[in-house]
């Protein structure tokens, strides 16, 4: 009997897996870029983003989320598939209020770089501009919850690899936000430390290490060398470190 | 057999007509725009300043082309930008402000009775009160950036665009080009 081979084809490349891979674990392992944003290699997949979407055998799924098969065909780099990511990232800058050129984590925000790489010019919708918490009581770790797109990234870290369950996310639908696990809601009087990967997780700034905002100078920072598709920490790196 | 005709040569390039108008922005896109510097020598060629803060002419005849710095936050800023809609053909939101309201519009998840509060009457010197003369707009209760305005048919991001990114988007358009930013010139910051 033929043994069959463990390998999908992604937009026309042969993608070897190994078994248990997700899609998402198994382009970037070989080098072959999916956008994604609530992923992270650390922590369990949670699908919550839907900017990995990709089609597999002309059925739409999250890539961080389905197991790699032999006999898998998935188109990712379409430009169908591009305008929709285009749209949902769209979506997630109204319904925060992300004004780059006044956050500090410009240039290092996956939210801005997966933007810049989809050539997103205009948030295109009518903004919430939403009403939302900032929460500096913590001494070494500030919370503003402006910039948070519910990833869930924080609540996983804290819950998953620091132990501590500091976030959470209460409510459903528009009044879905991050709350803390302390009895005043506010981050200063929870456990969480600057030590903990919670501290450090945010995408996007919500979460942000005090005091370090501009160490590495604007024009010097993780994106700044390039478009996400070639830079992303994420991605495995040939021989010669590209 | 006769030789073909000699082409006739082409008609000269119409010069697009290009209004610019800072709504509530900073400027900066405008010092951007002046940051091209020599090159401002070669875009001449290519476009003629309608109104604008450089020209210091205050309405707008027909143009080609409406570059807009600047987000919406009182009611002169809604009928400039309404002026620059009917009298141009395209009309770019230049500018992180004018993009997606950019830093004016960090006010909105603050109420504008607040905002004006604080600014105005909560200071250590008691504030002399908010102002009311009638020559002032009325301001807008939340900043918007343009496209919730007016049609926008091109944006240009950036705080501001730089000197590189307006020269590109512009020479693109004058020269009948779709204008695109590569990677390098795309920000947002």
């Amino acid at each position: 009997m033929t043994e069959i081979e463990n390998v999908v084809v992604i937009d026309g490349l042969r993608v070897p897996f190994e078994p248990g891979q997700t899609i998402l674990e198994a382009a970037l392992a070989a080098g072959v870029w999916i956008p994604h944003l609530c992923h992270h290699p650390d922590f369990a997949p949670h699908g919550s983003c839907k900017v990995c979407t990709v089609v597999v055998n002309g059925r739409n799924g999250s890539a961080c989320t389905m197991r790699a098969l032999p006999g898998q065909e998935v188109a990712s780099a379409t430009p169908e598939i591009q305008e929709r990511r285009r749209t949902l990232l769209q979506m997630l800058f109204v319904e925060g209020n992300h004004f780059c050129p006044g956050c500090e984590k410009s240039g290092n925000c996956t939210l801005q770089a997966l933007a810049y790489d989809a050539e997103m010019l205009t948030p295109r919708f009518d903004h919430f501009y939403p009403n939302r918490r900032l929460d500096g009581s913590h001494p070494d770790v500030l919370l503003d919850l402006d910039r948070c797109i519910l990833c869930e990234l924080c609540v996983r870290a804290s819950r998953d690899v620091d132990g501590k369950s500091v976030f959470a996310v209460a409510g459903r639908g528009g009044d879905c936000r991050i709350v803390v696990n302390s009895p005043t809601g506010r981050l200063g009087d929870t456990d969480l430390a600057i030590e903990d990967a919670a501290a450090h997780v945010c995408p996007v700034g919500a979460i942000l290490p005090k005091r370090v905002g501009f160490s590495v100078p604007i024009g010097a920072r993780v994106f700044d060398a390039g478009p996400i598709s070639e830079v992303s920490p994420h991605l495995a790196r040939t021989e010669d470190g590209r | 057999m006769s030789a073909p005709a000699p082409l006739p040569a082409p008609a000269p390039r119409r010069r697009l007509r290009v209004a610019t108008a800072s709504l509530a922005g900073c400027f900066g896109c405008h010092m951007s725009f002046l940051d091209m510097d020599e090159r401002l020598v070669g875009l001449i060629d290519l476009i003629v300043l309608d109104r604008s803060p450089l020209t210091d002419i205050k309405h707008p005849g027909p143009c080609d082309i409406a570059l807009v710095e600047g987000g919406v936050c009182n009611a002169e800023n809604v009928h400039v930008l309404r002026e620059l809609r009917r009298a141009a053909k395209v009309v770019i939101a230049l500018g992180a402000c004018a993009v997606n309201g950019g830093l004016p519009a960090m006010r909105n998840h603050r109420g504008l009775e607040d905002i004006l509060r604080k600014v105005y009457e909560e200071r250590p010197d008691g504030g002399a009160g908010i102002p009311d003369d009638p020559e002032l707009p009325l301001l807008t209760d939340k900043v918007h950036p343009l496209h919730e305005v007016v049609r926008v048919d091109y944006f240009l991001p950036g705080c501001p665009p730089s000197a590189d990114a307006i020269h590109k988007f512009l020479t693109d358009l004058a020269e009948g080009r779709t204008p695109r930013l590569a990677d390098a010139l795309l920000h947002f910051d």
